[in-house]
């Protein structure tokens, strides 16, 4: 596969380095030329000088035969313009587009970048993992189908507590894949009652995230 | 959006010309571009972000100027403008005539100077030069 990463700085560095040795052929655009020989330095000849929102500059990176456009540089507007001259100019198949500020998520979609990587939304769910006794946590975003998955925590004041799962009627387009009871994995059965202490792991289209939430917490 | 001399300019010509006017400038510094008399108003903030553009008034403007010094910025908010507020009519200067090409075929109305300014400069000169080889004693 043929991926093009434009914007060289931990992101774009350390993702290179990591399709390369999965044996992709990789170019990385940079646009500060003291570190386009560092990192030919460091990574072999697979960095260029330039800005990768220009036409020339995709065109000498071969953008045309590119499986990939990822745009990782630090300022939106910029990952938003490389992504679409990569489409628009050069009819790469897939674009993908860091985005830094979450509230441009939404819009990049709209404007027709394939897939948005928005690191501050992903920072933060981490972290919500990791604060003990929150009683519903979004784990993973799937771009696909605009699904996420979810854990919520069952406690006593929970409205769906001691009920089975054939009892509870779920929101559209949500599921409860797996029920965690200490040391047990639970797959649920309609059967199934749901006890105080229970971790829900859901899967949940964004729309009906907060309507799970509701529900479960 | 964007208040250099251009920005500061057009904002000046439709505030005189009695038009209700806000300027977005990420530097109020900028703002001191604009003549003692200007009655419009001013926001610190950048035009590619929703909430920006909705507090300057975006969802009741005729019209949304784009011109600030990065092509990629007045790219971004000209298509915010454009698709999630639906405003009109949207202007947007891009420099880089590749760019500018792209995004006329996209449906935004852009302006070029790179290609504009070029295209005069030329013309004078090309006439200088046809001037010239009719002087006497001209080649």
């Amino acid at each position: 596969m043929y991926v093009i990463v434009v914007g060289g700085g931990k992101v774009g560095f350390y993702l290179t380095q990591s399709l390369l040795s999965d044996g992709h052929e990789v170019l990385l655009i940079e646009r500060d030329s003291a570190k386009v020989d560092s990192f030919n330095e460091q990574l072999g000849s697979v960095t260029i000088a330039g800005d990768g929102a220009e036409a020339s500059t995709l065109a000498a990176a071969g953008a045309a035969r590119a499986d990939v456009v990822v745009a990782v540089t630090g300022e939106d507007e910029d990952n938003l313009v490389i992504c679409q001259m990569a489409k628009q100019k050069f009819h790469v198949g897939r674009t993908i587009a860091r985005v830094n500020n979450p509230k441009n998520e939404q819009l990049f979609r709209v404007l027709g970048i394939d897939v948005t990587v928005s690191q501050t939304n992903y920072i933060l769910h981490i972290i919500e993992q990791a604060i003990p006794e929150r009683s519903f946590v979004h784990l993973l975003s799937l771009t696909h189908g605009d699904l996420a998955i979810v854990e919520a925590k069952i406690t006593d004041h929970s409205a769906v507590v001691h009920r089975s799962i054939g009892e509870i009627s779920l929101p559209e387009n949500t599921a409860i894949s797996a029920i965690s009871r200490g040391p047990r994995l639970i797959v649920p059965t309609p059967a199934t009652e749901l006890l105080p202490g229970d971790d829900i792991i859901a899967l949940a289209h964004r729309e009906q995230e907060d309507e799970l939430r509701r529900l479960l917490v | 959006m964007g208040c250099g001399r251009v920005g500061a300019r057009i904002a000046a010509i439709l505030d005189h010309n009695r038009h209700q006017v806000t300027v977005v400038d990420i530097d109020s510094r900028s703002f001191r571009r604009l003549p003692a008399d200007f009655s419009g108003d001013t926001i610190i903030g950048t035009g590619i972000d929703e909430d920006v553009l909705r507090s300057a008034g975006i969802e009741r403007a005729g019209a949304f100027i784009a011109v600030t010094n990065g092509d990629n910025r007045n790219i971004m908010a000209a298509q915010v403008a454009r698709l999630i507020f639906e405003v009109p009519e949207v202007v947007c200067r891009i420099y880089d005539p590749v760019r500018e090409d792209s995004y006329r075929r996209l449906g935004l109305t852009t302006v070029c100077p790179t290609t504009t300014v070029s295209a005069i400069i030329l013309d004078h000169v090309m006439r200088a030069n046809e001037d010239s080889s009719h002087r006497p004693g001209g080649s």
